[in-house]
């Protein structure tokens, strides 16, 4: 039977083919939706990990304890996950253990455009790269196969346009597989120095077997057309190159390291001119350039963002598409934006009016970079506004502690924020962490974490409490706030910031999208009231327009959470059917 | 056969759930299907878009420049800016609901929905305009203006799928009790894409 089904669905469905039976993750676009659809099997044991760290140290353990095993994360997670890897790539296996990674080339949502591939050849661990949802399935199982023939974790890299298009999928039976036994085998799970030196030999010694292997499996095959231009390629690039060249000569790699050098000859041999096509960086063009390959890549195509048939016909065959609408200057930008009824919008609107420098973080918070909240300073990895508030105080001076905050989202904050402030307390540091607690992991689709009580399978668990973990850490200050209590929050803002030691704020709402929520319903503006004072629009709701004539609320997005009622000085706002908010 | 269809939007107008139909409805008639969805930041109020490639050869996941047979616009300025997939011959469905980006609510940008009709019309000789909005209240819902869209393009003749395969794609992957609403949701799409269509031939004759 054929089903459609998103590359990430189809990643799960052949988790539990292959029959794994853990899999640990955290989410991160365009991954999350791999651990999502494995928590639907109730053969294999899923969870949400902390951080990409734990997930992968929870499925190498599962992997040593003699299960397939499993853990998936973006681009960045990778190197959160980065010191397991490199050591796991020493320790092998036992279990087969499969790590999926979602690059996203064009940062659809994400804060780098780095390359999976590059860390795998650092780490030394094999790289698969499906193409579509079939090969994601296929791959999927082939990968476990793999890892457990040649003792090594192993790598299946996807990108945003696999991770997240649909194909058909064939569907297959959930394999049998028996729990390997375990036994105690230091000189090949203790990694020492002297055991490390001789692991680090067989890792060499594997390469060669796998570069053997990716000669000979059909994951890497040529297919054969017009000799006149042969194209070596992978993943999504295989589709966009197959649309661009049609009968050409393709060297299709599903396997894309190590790289099957015999193969690459042989295709090289057989056509006139061979072109690279992949996208991010040069991986197989550099390959084959060290080998005395003449192929041409990156001198015609893009270092940066995603690539389409388009890009590929204009750049390499010369052929314009044919003129397009090309109208986009008429119409104007859509930014993301954070929700009506959104819990974090009261607290940038506080923090705008103070004036303070924000360290940010990553999560739907991050939009109070943009207009017109426009206070966060700034945005580098999960967990990095904590540290770079106590890095800021240490370069400029308590005075500026006076005036920086570091925002940070609960997961966030678990994932890697509780270390930063535990350096803050440890090295005399006076920053505030503000942590945005909505109850939920919110930009990847609301997932659960440790701190909103429940499991991947929704089961209640024991909860993180937020305040007695920063007691515990050594912070004295901590204060718990509801974000729309705008008064209240900028009162404790304003003396936490002011304190001589670490303080943290808790801005407790859970985030409007979820279930439970209810609001009042919609409100409109009595414009008899109004004054055209437009202070309502500095909270940057979607809901609130300016007509230019007079402002006015879109009664299809309003969800009646009445923070604009606690701008407003003139009562203006009130509650469609007559109720005044 | 091959039909390149493009879905525009915003977050949140159930575009990933119409590309899902399609697929579902072209699998029900024997073509391969692709799609590709917009998923993550940008479904917060953004912009956001689905291609569905239905028939032909294994393909790309996103439709080329200057190459889609049809844009369904679910929104007015999204449909604009994603004329530039729409092929010469190509077709267009457009919701005239307007939805302002926060830089028009603001006042940063503006919004000129009668110049981008005009720009719309130009592009494509056949192009539907409606009210989705308020055929989908009228079906019960105007969570289903998707499936109003729908409607209308099979209605119409856009696509090449019946409405038949349409209804048994609802049955499969929505709950028992949002049947009735997408069916009636449908149909009210379907009429109008017929009477518009007849409408124009007779006015031709």
């Amino acid at each position: 039977m054929k089903q459609l089904m998103l590359g990430n669905e189809a990643i799960a469905r052949g988790v539990y083919e292959a029959g794994a039976k853990v899999a640990s993750a955290y989410p991160g676009t365009p991954s999350t939706e791999i651990t999502e659809y494995i928590a639907e099997y109730d053969e294999i044991y899923s969870e949400w990990a902390p951080n990409e760290k734990v997930a992968l140290e929870v499925a190498i353990g599962a992997s040593v304890g003699g299960a397939r095993a499993t853990c998936a994360m973006k681009h960045v997670g990778l190197n959160v996950a980065a010191d397991p890897l490199f050591t796991a790539a020493y320790t092998g296996v036992n279990g087969g253990l499969v790590i999926f990674v979602a690059d996203d080339p064009g940062m659809h949502s994400s804060q780098n455009e780095q390359d999976t591939r590059l860390i795998a050849r650092a780490a030394k661990v094999p790289v698969l790269e499906p193409s579509d949802s079939q090969e994601c399935k296929d791959f999927t199982r082939k990968a476990f196969e793999i890892s457990e023939q040649f003792d090594t974790p192993i790598i299946v890299r996807l990108t945003t346009r696999v991770a997240h298009s649909q194909g058909l999928v064939e569907l297959g039976e959930r394999e049998d597989i028996p729990l390997k036994p375990y036994a105690k085998d230091p000189g090949k799970y203790v990694m020492m120095p002297a055991m490390a030196r001789k692991r680090h030999v067989v890792v060499e010694e594997r390469l060669e077997k796998l570069t053997e292997y990716s000669n000979e499996t059909p994951l890497n095959h040529i297919e054969w057309g017009d000799r006149k231009i042969g194209v070596i390629t992978s993943g999504i690039a295989y589709q966009y190159a197959k649309e661009a060249f049609g009968n050409a000569s393709f060297l299709k790699l599903g396997m894309v390291y190590p790289l099957p050098e015999k193969l690459i000859r042989e295709f090289a041999a057989g056509v006139e001119t061979i072109y690279v096509i992949e996208e991010l960086e040069p991986f197989i063009e550099d390959h084959c350039l060290k080998m005395g390959i003449p192929v041409k890549g990156k001198a015609l195509l893009p270092l940066i963002g995603e690539y389409n048939a388009n890009l590929i016909r204009e750049r390499i065959l010369g052929q314009k598409a044919e003129k397009l609408n090309n109208i986009e200057e008429e119409v104007p930008v859509r930014p993301p934006v954070m929700c009506p009824g959104c819990p974090h919008r009261g607290l940038f609107y506080v923090l705008k009016k103070l004036k303070l420098t924000v360290t940010g973080d990553i999560g739907c918070y991050t939009l109070g970079t943009l207009a017109p909240l426009e206070s966060m300073d700034t945005c580098v990895c999960m967990g990095a506004s904590v540290g770079m508030a106590h890095g800021m105080e240490k370069a400029m001076g308590r005075d500026a502690a006076r005036k920086t905050v570091a925002v940070i989202g609960d997961s966030t904050f678990i994932h890697s924020g509780i270390t930063g402030l535990i350096g803050i307390v440890y090295n005399k540091g006076t920053s505030t962490v503000v942590i945005l607690d909505n109850s939920i992991t919110g930009m990847t689709g609301h997932q659960h974490n440790p701190t909103t009580g429940f499991t991947i399978k929704g089961e209640p668990t024991r909860q993180v409490d937020l305040v007695k973990l920063c007691q515990a850490v050594g912070v004295d200050r901590v204060r718990v706030c509801d974000p729309f209590d705008l008064e209240t929050l900028e009162k404790v803002i304003k003396e936490e910031v002011a304190a001589d030691e670490p303080s943290v704020v808790i801005a407790q709402r859970p985030c409007a999208l979820l279930k439970h929520v209810k609001f009042n319903g919609a409100l409109r503006i009595d414009r008899e009231k109004c004054t055209r004072c437009k202070m309502c629009m500095r909270l940057g709701c979607p809901a609130i327009v300016d007509r230019g004539t007079h402002v006015e609320v879109n009664p299809a997005l309003c969800v009646g959470c009445d923070l604009c009622t606690k701008v407003c000085r003139f009562n203006a706002f009130e509650r469609v059917g007559g109720d005044h908010a | 056969m091959k039909t390149d269809v493009l879905i525009a939007g915003v977050g949140g107008q159930g575009q990933v759930l119409a590309s899902r139909l399609i697929g579902a409805a072209a699998i029900l008639e024997g073509y391969a299907v692709r799609t590709g969805e917009t998923i993550g930041m940008s479904q917060r109020g953004g912009s956001v878009v689905s291609h569905v490639r239905i028939g032909g050869e294994s393909l790309a996941a996103t439709v080329p420049f200057g190459q889609a047979d049809l844009l369904i616009g679910f929104e007015l300025c999204e449909a604009v800016r994603n004329l530039k997939r729409l092929s010469k011959k190509g077709r267009l469905i457009v919701n005239t609901q307007r939805i302002n980006p926060v830089t028009v609510s603001l006042g940063m940008e503006q919004y000129d929905a009668g110049a981008m009709e005009e720009t719309l019309k130009r592009a494509a000789q056949d192009a539907i305009f409606l009210d989705g909005y308020s055929l989908a209240r009228e079906a019960g819902s105007v969570k289903a203006v998707n499936v109003v869209l729908l409607g209308t393009a099979v209605g119409a003749g856009y696509l090449p799928l019946s409405r038949e395969s349409f209804l048994q794609a609802i049955r499969d992957i929505l709950p028992q009790k949002l049947h009735d609403l997408n069916f009636a949701a449908f149909d009210k799409g379907y009429e109008l894409g017929n009477r518009a269509v007849e409408d124009k031939t007779a006015q031709i004759k």
